[in-house]
């Protein structure tokens, strides 16, 4: 059996912390002069991936971890963010400012890295907090024809397989795979340390390979045109009722019962 | 060390030698890395650097590993310090939990070599996490900037490659370090000190009591100032280092302050306190200079320690007042009264972090910086003062109960015009430079 060689595909986004603007035009979210970072799901997956080589869960090792992200320039810090984390060397596809691309062309730019790096292991994120799509990870596991075990709250590697469990509604439900596989993280997985200084230092020497779509011969052309953007409604202000005949009342008001 | 010499220095004489052009590229940060972080690491032997044909950028622009530490501290600090900052102020004490991630994360070896276990950044990513931790809490900030400022930076510049050797490894990982020079009767006028220093056959026995010491209770390692030859006067002082538990040395008493109370202050007694010959750092009679350089620069990191009290304060308040408390109707925030007052606070802020950073990049170049940090000092203790008592008054009531982060900064910035000079020292200093320059 080879050690594992794992892709962690990440990506920059607006800090969760921060509250998502629309802009003037109603086209997209505001993005500039905004605070950045990176996914936060990335963050538990680039964690998980060296905590399997720190703690040798895998018992042929890894051989390699490799942190990916397709996006604006500034996506260079997120990589370096996951280098200073404990990926090995990056890969990054840049596009320019404001490109969106959509799940399935980063879905094809993801094969065509996982056949040229010899990857049998990727572990992205669930989702990422921007558009909410959770469809890379499995998108990725259609187009390699791999098994994906999605939002992962424990990773194992045991005599059968990957044993992986997931979270679904009220509990966890546990799967098991071979390798090649797919595994999309989730918020119980793990603690992603903070990047220590000097680790940050030696992120700054590792190396980012960046490479076009064309090259890996994968058109990011959209498919979906974004017609217009809106701000949820404001929250209307709920009301609050004394006791349980109180309640009973107000939905028969409403019309609810 | 060796690693950002190899990055920056190349990079630097290059800058210097060939005029790059003054284009801003798409990634301004790749620039910043040839011109700006003119890196007091790679460089400790005080040779300025001709500058005059790197492109100027903005005095707020980091370079990528300053942003990258920026992000990181500034993580670590809200997640893990902010839950236990008024715990660890109501019980005056310091978490030692915190103590010990902070040497997991480097933050106690920012400018240490790699060689030696550290992180090997420069001076100014040492002051940008000075200030992200005093966002947080101003007691920490100042345990790491002591720590890092005051006293690494001594055993870097000063000490002998044994003493840095034995030293530096334990200084970025597990060993908390003090800087003792004040007493009971010498703070202002330090080199009055009275601590006296005589050799011994086999090195010195110091005997005397030092006052005021940041971290006395979490370090076991001391840089102690003391007399060798007091007919000399301050040219007689001397600088040794004296590890906890040497017979004769003794925690005398723990201060209650006003501020930054998790911060250790303690009066520490020498009593005939003998120490190897190894132990004198740098040479006989040549302390006072080690003082001055290493307070000139020190206090840049007391002003960064400021400017972030400042931020922290702002922010805190001006998230209540923009997102919880609306009085007659509407956001107090959304008062003019109200909003003039913070932007007048935070255009003071920004005009003290501008000091503080420019004092930070005269160093690094090289050039002669101790006004400038003197000034950034002066200014950001005052901006602190100001506005972390304007905030509580943002807040209303909220912000004068011991909840929250409120009241606490204001009593923290208090020591901000006390320690490493005070504000009419600092003052001394700016006008006695003043006039030499206008003196004909
Ligand atoms: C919390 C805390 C932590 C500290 N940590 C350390 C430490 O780690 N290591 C260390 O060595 N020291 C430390 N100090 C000591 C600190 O540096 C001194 O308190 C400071 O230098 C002032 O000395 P002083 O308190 O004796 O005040 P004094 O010198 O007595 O000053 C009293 C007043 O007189 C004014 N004054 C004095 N001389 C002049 C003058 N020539 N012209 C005009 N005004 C003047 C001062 O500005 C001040 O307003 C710490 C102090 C505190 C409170």
């Amino acid at each position: 059996m080879a050690a594992l060689r794992i892709l962690v595909p990440v990506k920059r986004v607006i800090d969760y912390a921060v509250k998502p603007r629309v802009n003037k035009a109603q086209t997209a979210i505001e993005t500039s002069g905004v605070k950045h970072s990176m996914n936060p799901f990335d963050e538990l997956s680039i964690e998980e991936s060296v905590r399997i080589r720190e703690k040798k869960s895998y018992p042929h090792g890894v051989d390699e971890i490799i942190a990916f992200s397709i996006g604006p320039p500034k996506s260079v810090d997120t990589l370096r963010t996951a280098m200073a984390m404990g990926a090995d060397r990056s890969i990054f596809v840049e596009t320019k400012e404001g490109e969106e691309v959509e799940p399935l062309a980063v879905g094809k730019v993801i094969r065509e890295l996982v056949k040229r790096e010899g990857i049998n292991l990727v572990v992205c994120g669930k989702q990422s907090i921007d558009d909410d799509a959770g469809q890379t990870g499995q998108i990725v596991a259609g187009l390699m024809g791999w098994g994906a075990a999605t939002q992962a709250s424990k990773v194992s590697f045991g005599e059968k397989g990957v044993e992986v469990e997931k979270e679904v509604d009220g509990g966890t439900e546990t799967v098991r795979s071979q390798l090649p596989m797919v595994i999309t993280t989730d918020l119980r997985l793990n603690e992603p340390r903070y990047a220590s200084l000097p680790n940050i230092m030696k992120a700054k020497k590792k190396k980012i390979d960046k490479i076009s779509a064309e090259e890996l011969g994968v058109s990011l052309e959209r498919r979906l045109k974004t017609l217009k953007v809106i701000e949820p409604p404001p929250r209307q202000g709920g009301g609050k009722v004394d006791d349980v005949d109180g309640m009973i009342a107000k939905l028969k008001e409403l019309g609810a019962i | 060390m060796a690693s950002i010499a190899k990055i920056l220095r190349p990079a630097v004489q290059r800058a210097t030698s060939t005029a790059r052009p003054a284009v801003r590229p798409a990634r301004p940060s790749r620039i910043y890395q040839h011109a700006r972080p003119l890196s007091a690491t790679s460089r400790r032997r005080n040779d300025t650097v001709d500058i005059s044909d790197i492109p100027p950028t903005p005095i707020t622009h980091l370079s990528e590993i300053e942003a990258a530490m920026a992000d990181s501290v500034s993580k670590f600090a809200n997640d893990v310090i902010a839950p236990k900052v008024r715990e660890m102020d109501e019980k005056e004490a310091m978490d030692p939990s915190i103590v010990e991630q902070l040497f997991e994360q480097g933050l106690m070896g920012v400018e240490i070599p790699e060689e030696y276990g550290g992180a090997g950044m420069n001076f100014t990513a040492a002051i940008v996490g000075i200030e992200e931790l005093a966002r947080v809490d101003p007691s920490v900030s100042v345990m790491v900037d002591v720590h890092n400022t005051l006293v690494n930076t001594a055993i870097i510049k000063y000490a002998s490659t044994e003493l840095k050797k034995k030293w530096l490894p334990k200084l970025a990982t597990n060993t908390v370090g003090s800087f003792c020079l004040s007493e009971p009767i010498s703070g202002s006028d330090a080199f009055a000190l009275a601590t006296k220093a005589t050799k011994t056959d086999s090195g010195y026995k110091i005997s005397g009591s030092k006052m005021w010491i940041t971290n006395s209770m979490e370090a076991d390692f001391f840089i102690v100032f003391a007399n060798l030859d007091h007919s000399k006067g301050y040219k007689g002082i001397t600088a040794f280092i004296v590890e906890k538990g040497t017979k004769g040395f003794s925690i005398a008493k723990k201060e209650k302050k006003l501020g930054i109370k998790a911060s250790s202050t303690c009066v520490l007694n020498f009593d005939d306190v003998e120490i190897p010959k190894e132990n004198l750092l740098g040479k006989e009679g040549d302390g006072y200079k080690y003082a001055i350089g290493l307070l000139n620069e020190g206090r840049i990191g007391i002003a960064a320690q400021m400017t972030g009290l400042a931020l922290g304060a702002f922010e805190n308040a001006a998230k209540y007042v923009w997102n919880d408390r609306k009085q007659f109707g509407q956001l107090v925030g959304d008062f003019q009264g109200m909003q003039h007052q913070i932007a007048q606070s935070y255009t003071d802020i920004a005009a003290a972090r501008a000091l503080v950073f420019n004092a930070a990049r005269k160093k690094e170049a090289g050039e002669n910086f101790v006004q400038d940090a003197a000034m950034a000092k002066l200014y950001a203790s005052q901006v602190a003062q100001r506005v972390s008592g304007l905030a509580i008054e943002w807040m209303g009531g909220m912000g004068f109960v011991r909840e929250g982060i409120a009241e606490k900064m204001w009593r923290d910035s208090k020591i901000g015009a006390i320690y490493e000079g005070t504000s009419n020292i600092q003052l001394t200093t700016i006008a006695k430079l003043l006039k030499s320059q206008y003196t004909s």
